[in-house]
């Protein structure tokens, strides 16, 4: 009964993200790669995106400290990079917002990089945190399977 | 992996093919892998450009495809696509979140087979295999060919020769039954193409080959045997009986260069200086018929690898020995015993062969006829001319110098039988020659062979199919050649370098082969055929063949030999 709810629970839950934008069938496509050799497997990707993003995150930030001499190149390919991450697992609402800031950088809007970067983050943040507690809750319903069932 | 020109050994392609996937993004790393073993793929990841070039170079033939992003911080994709397109020559597929047009367009002009748009799915992966399948066909294709200009080639010169006398009486016969050969091996030889849909073929790459020889020379020829080979060739695809065939039909090889050697040595009249010069190895047949037959055998054979350089060849072993296919004519000019020549020749169209390129199907099946040539180490160079050696003093073997013993002594006798003949086979040969395929050589050298009758034993080639798998060839009947002239029985003593050689010369005259796998086709010179120059096919020992011989060495193909003329 509990573990029907909190199936349930999880499948609304991951029906909320993509109904939301947060994700797409990229996420779908990493959650029927699992199987019996990767049981966590989508949870290791994410796990994955959360560091590598947080390592971008972070040289952006460094990059765009440089306030009024950004170096719009170093940026674009920065973010070039989060972008082809966040394609990974299917952050849709985060790449669209690491798209914007390249084209602010390709048109050297300081302004508009320096805001958008901040919806970068903001995005990212806000998907972390759901998907934190989504695998937490898959774990709790009791595996992968779960997980993958919930689909 | 070692592997030829068919990246993958697996017989149950595309299962196992092996891939390389170069991305800085750890992330997808880990989902294109996964992704690619639930495609039942091999599969190699690396996150630096620098570290999968050095990967590649380490083991050569050790991936199928590679997979590369195109934004990577220590190297740009296009670098490592075009680094890769040139040394390893490998399908290269390319992916990038960004699919601008000009970015497709960028990587499309620097080679990649591919571009991929992040995020991949799934099923884009499944059929990557498509490349490489292609890349295979592609060069075989191209052999196929030429396989097929030769042979009909030599139906015609087969239909000319039969003025000749009995031996082209009998030729009439074989010429038909060449013709349905001829027709049947199309047949095959485009079934047999998509090898990689039948079954895995061991192409014998240049590569492989030079581990092959490069291990025989170091047992020692007279001590070699496939598994001490395959021991040391370290080829873990490589099965012992890939090893033996290969063996066979090197010793053949081997031997027919000796034998050529030794004509040339002899004052017969081979023409060899009538041959040079015509394209491919105008074999200086006595009949000027032949001859031309042979010159236009041997103008295929040299087409077969697209340009044979036999010229290479003619440097060293020229002497005589029209150059196989084109270095036999510039042999032919010496007038060496054929057999001389042409193992010159045959040696040299080889080496150059191979250097000139891989030969699609000769890359595939016989990139190594090049490398026989080189089989004596002198010989081996690509780009030189085998036989050179061999020229004078029997080094023709391709080993140089001690291990060639044994191949020597073989290649003597077998020089000796046909020593009268040796003009024809002698063109023969360098007709042959200049065929590195076989397959090429094979039509032509099955007319030609019928009507020279050279003793030698060719076998035909056929290159196609040529991957001297383990299977035996039908030397004779997949070719036009069916021409087995007898050979003095020695050929089936001649070792398989001979035949081999004389079947890259001679293009597989081997006519009466006995049924031999179609791949391989070696003709069978009958050395003893005193015929003028048969032709190419002549040259051909298709005795020495291993694949060959194994069915040549059949008792039909050795009843025709011993009774003399033969045609396949």
């Amino acid at each position: 009964m509990e573990k029907n709810q909190s199936r349930m629970q999880l499948v609304a839950m991951k029906q909320s993200f993509f109904d939301q934008g947060l994700l797409d069938e990229q996420f779908i496509q990493l959650e029927e790669l699992q199987d019996d050799v990767n049981p966590n497997f989508v949870e290791e990707i994410v796990i994955l995106y959360y560091g590598d993003s947080l390592r971008l995150i972070s040289s952006i930030e460094q990059a765009l400290k440089e306030r009024n001499l950004l170096d719009f190149n170093k940026l674009d390919t920065l973010m070039h990079q989060f972008t082809g991450s966040s394609s990974s697992i299917g952050a849709k609402k985060v790449k669209a917002e690491c798209n914007l800031f390249r084209e602010y950088c390709r048109a050297g809007n300081i302004e508009g990089c320096m805001k958008s970067f901040q919806q970068c983050k903001k995005e990212y943040a806000s998907l972390r945190k759901k998907l934190e507690a989504y695998f937490q809750l898959a774990r709790q319903v009791g595996s992968s399977e779960a997980a993958c069932r919930s689909k | 992996m070692d592997n030829g020109c068919f990246s993958s050994p697996r017989r149950d392609f595309p299962n196992g093919l092996r891939v390389l996937v170069v991305d800085d993004d750890p992330t997808w790393l880990k989902i294109l892998e996964k992704m690619l073993k639930k495609c039942n793929y091999e599969v190699t990841t690396c996150c630096l450009a620098r570290h999968a070039l050095s990967l590649l170079r380490e083991r050569k033939d050790g991936y199928d495809i590679v997979i590369s992003d195109v934004n990577m911080p220590d190297m740009d994709g296009f670098k490592l696509l075009e680094h890769v397109g040139l040394e390893m020559d490998l399908p290269v597929i390319m992916m990038s979140v960004d699919g601008e047009t000009s970015r497709v367009m960028k990587g499309v002009q620097h080679g990649a087979c591919d571009y991929l748009l992040k995020p991949i799915r799934m099923k884009e992966l499944r059929n990557i295999w498509q490349h490489v399948f292609r890349k295979r066909i592609h060069e075989v294709r191209d052999f196929e060919n030429f396989e097929s200009f030769e042979s009909m080639h030599l139906m015609t010169n087969g239909s000319e020769l039969s003025e000749e006398g009995n031996l082209f009486a009998l030729e009439d016969m074989t010429t038909t039954k060449k013709r349905k050969d001829l027709d049947n091996k199309h047949d095959d030889k485009e079934f047999l193409d998509s090898s990689s849909s039948k079954k895995a073929r061991v192409v014998w790459s240049v590569d492989l080959h030079q581990k092959f020889v490069k291990a025989v020379n170091q047992i020692g020829f007279d001590k070699v045997g496939p598994k001490k080979i395959l021991d040391l060739m370290n080829v873990p695809w490589l099965s012992r009986e890939n090893v033996a065939s290969h063996l066979q039909k090197y010793r053949l090889y081997l031997s027919r260069l000796q034998k050529d050697n030794e004509q040339k040595s002899s004052p017969s009249g081979m023409k060899h200086s009538d041959l040079p010069s015509k394209d491919v190895g105008n074999f200086n047949f006595p009949n000027s018929a032949i001859k031309q037959q042979n010159d236009a055998s041997i103008d295929r054979c040299n087409y077969s690898e697209g340009t044979l350089h036999h010229q290479n060849m003619e440097t060293k072993s020229h002497e005589g020995n029209p150059k196989g296919i084109v270095p036999h004519s510039t042999t032919a000019e010496k007038a060496r015993p054929l057999t001389g020549n042409i193992t010159d020749a045959n040696i040299q169209p080889f080496a150059s062969l191979e250097s000139e390129r891989k030969h699609a199907a000769f890359d595939c099946t016989m990139s190594t006829p090049y490398s026989w040539t080189d089989i004596p180490k002198s010989q081996l160079k690509k780009e030189q001319k085998p036989v050179v050696h061999l020229e004078d003093n029997f080094n023709l073997l391709p080993f140089h110098g001690k291990k060639h013993n044994i191949q020597v002594d073989q290649s003597q006798s077998i020089a000796s039988i046909s020593s009268t003949p040796s003009i024809t086979e002698q063109d023969v040969a360098a007709c042959i020659e200049t065929k590195p395929r076989f397959s090429g050589y094979k039509k032509d050298y099955t007319s030609s062979v019928s009507s020279i009758r050279s003793s030698v034993d060719t076998f035909p080639f056929r290159p196609g199919n040529l991957m001297m798998n383990d299977q035996p060839s039908q030397p004779i009947s997949t070719t036009n050649f069916g021409l087995k002239t007898q050979s003095s029985n020695n050929l089936s003593c001649i070792s398989d370098l001979e035949s081999y050689q004389r079947n890259l010369l001679f293009g597989g005259e081997a006519a009466s082969a006995a049924p031999l796998d179609e791949d391989l086709y070696f003709y069978w010179h009958n050395m003893n055929f005193g015929q003028p120059n048969i032709g190419m096919s002549e040259y051909y020992d298709p005795g020495l063949l291993t694949e060959v011989p194994n069915h040549l060495y059949d008792s039909a193909d050795y009843l025709v030999i011993d009774q003399g003329l033969f045609i396949a």
